[in-house]
């Protein structure tokens, strides 16, 4: 229902969809395969899909923004094994929620993306690594891959080519770890997700040792629209390197919390008009730009920003996977933070000393502040251990679990000081 | 074999997802379908499971200790998990799992006495924009709990 509105602008993967259309003959109806037909009976090469991709500027949906083209000019077309593509829609980023609606609204789009994928980088068999919550929506992206196989644009000899693609579901079960890609590729080999020391990267040594490339849902849903409207057009809807439009799923203090997909660049005060504005009428306060791992910002920062990787990185966040959580005035940031710093706790998969460990300090000193038990130099330790996590881990995990608690307490720092000195709240929390 | 018949053929139909010599691949999908069938993982399940697949039975152990939504010990009929992260917690999530929790009249990781309900607390689901939201037995998401909806579903999991 989340996506299911005409409150987008220019939207592309989610234009058009009700719930009920997502079969391959709805998704063809809408002009689907045509970009993978194209490619195929043109006689494009490997080399001009990928030049067209990156002509399009379309960077990384998953939350580092990498440019996807490039990225796919790093797989060794030339090797003689076998190569993997792996769809990385294990979606557990606090906040986001977007790659879900794909999969059950327009799986189709995934599917004909992967497949562009698979013939630029010479790959015959792929994954979809799908959140372990997400059941139903795992068992529609099944029936979806039964209409493909069936139709011909997955298997051997698709469209009467010489291209070969095999593209199966995997169902993970509880593991917010698993979302880093090499963490992802151990749960793909039936191993407990921890993640891999890079270098080397998956395109050396990934999925079972062999050459790998890994992009997120939305990344592969766009792939098709890029092609359908050529590169250079792609990169014209958002703003320069920052190309094409974004899903974003905004939730917290929203009158309406859903996805909307608008072109990249778009003021974030237009896409709070479009979730409805703040519920009941209050102040904005906070906003958390791209899921819970990336640094909160105020909200007149956020009102003064357009929501692109690099304006968002201006304003002192990051767009990340484009999860928005919006926050009003009554909202206590000490609770808010502590809520977060529990999930890394909880989620930490505990290889690196220094997130296992840290991480249990961050959550310990963050709940005896919000209980009344706080010290007077909690803070700064709070920070001493932010820093002593960040960048001194093998993944991301560590860097998510800090950045937070630096940006709330810089931020808000007098309410973090209020609840130490008076052991209350400064503001009427509710959650 | 402890396991159904129909179980396997579920599992081999993981299993021929992978290259012959990865067989391992399929062990998260085995235990999944392995706890739908038993309610949750005993150690013998685990063996069987590592035998089916030809590993040690210590690495499915790993496996099934990592993720969270494996079932280590028995629960009620009804696992329910609430997600209280912080999207949700901003649009009621800790508010229905404080009322469900009175409704059960149990706290989390506890099962109600006449072995109906477990209840659990959850991390982010993916489903935000549903909040509150809730799980049944892993596999039914339920969207936009509030408390008429959370009366209406535990009566009719009663049933």
């Amino acid at each position: 229902m989340t996506s299911l509105h005409n409150r987008h602008i220019n939207p592309l993967i989610l234009a058009g969809l009700d719930g009920k259309n997502w079969h391959l003959a709805d998704y063809v109806k809408r002009g689907g395969y045509e970009s993978l037909k194209r490619i195929l009976t043109e006689g494009m090469t490997p080399e001009q899909v990928i030049a067209e991709l990156k002509a399009s500027s379309l960077r990384g949906r998953g939350g580092a923004g990498f440019p996807t083209g490039l990225k796919w000019s790093f797989m060794p077309r030339q090797f003689p094994g076998q190569k993997y593509l792996v769809c990385n829609s294990d979606e557990g980023e606090p906040g986001t929620f977007k790659d879900r609606d794909i999969i059950r609204y327009n799986p189709h789009a995934l599917i004909e993306g992967m497949a562009i994928g698979a013939f630029a980088m010479g790959i015959s068999v792929g994954y979809n690594y799908i959140h372990g919550e997400i059941w139903a929506d795992y068992e529609r992206f099944d029936e979806a891959l039964e209409e493909a196989r069936a139709a011909g644009f997955l298997g051997d000899g698709i469209m009467g080519s010489s291209f070969n693609f095999q593209l199966h579901g995997f169902h993970g079960y509880g593991a917010y770890i698993c979302g880093e890609e090499t963490a992802l590729l151990e749960s793909l080999e039936g191993k407990k997700g921890q993640p891999r020391f890079k270098p080397p990267f998956p395109a050396s040594f990934g999925l079972y040792g062999k050459p790998t490339t890994i992009n997120n849902t939305e990344t592969f849903a766009a792939v098709p629209f890029v092609f359908g409207m050529g590169g250079a057009a792609y990169a014209a809807i958002g703003k320069p390197n920052n190309g094409g439009t974004k899903i974003f799923s905004m939730s917290g203090d929203v009158a309406k919390p859903g996805n909307y997909e608008v072109p990249l660049g778009t003021p974030f005060a237009t896409l709070l008009e479009l979730a409805g504005g703040m519920r009941d009428g209050k102040k904005i306060k906070a906003v958390i730009p791209g899921g819970s791992s990336m640094p909160v910002l105020t909200g007149d920062v956020m009102m003064a920003t357009d929501m692109d990787y690099d304006s968002i990185a201006k304003a002192g966040s990051m767009l990340g996977s484009g999860a928005v959580i919006v926050m009003d005035e009554t909202r206590c940031m000490v609770k808010s933070l502590l809520r977060l710093s529990y999930f890394y706790y909880e989620e930490s998969c505990g290889q690196c000393t220094p997130c296992r460990e840290g991480t249990g300090w961050l959550y310990r000193i963050m709940h005896r502040i919000e209980h009344g038990q706080g010290r007077a130099d909690d803070l700064d330790m709070l920070n001493s251990i932010a820093d002593n996590i960040q960048g001194r881990t093998i993944c991301a995990l560590g860097d998510a679990a800090a950045m937070p608690v630096r940006a709330f307490i810089k931020n808000y720092r007098e309410e973090f000081e209020y609840h130490i000195e008076h052991k209350r709240c400064l503001v009427p929390a509710y959650i | 074999m402890l396991l159904s018949e129909q179980a396997y053929k579920k599992i081999d139909r993981e299993v021929a997802k992978f290259p012959a010599d990865q067989k391992q691949s399929a062990v998260m999908a085995a235990l999944a379908i392995a706890q739908d069938e038993k309610g949750w993982l005993s150690p013998e399940v685990m063996h069987d499971v590592a035998d089916y697949l030809g590993m040690p039975a210590v690495a499915v152990q790993e496996v099934a200790t990592f993720y969270a939504m494996y079932n280590l010990k028995p629960t009620g009929k009804f696992k329910i998990t609430v997600c209280t992260n912080l999207p949700c917690a901003l649009s009621g999530g800790e508010k229905a799992a404080l009322y469900l929790k009175q409704k059960l009249g149990v706290g989390y990781r506890e099962t109600t006495a006449d072995g109906q309900f477990t209840l659990q607390e959850g991390e982010c689901m993916g489903a935000c924009g549903d909040a509150p939201v809730m799980l049944v037995n892993n596999k039914r998401m339920c969207s936009w709990m509030s408390n008429d909806k959370i009366d209406a579903l535990v009566e009719e999991l009663k049933k």
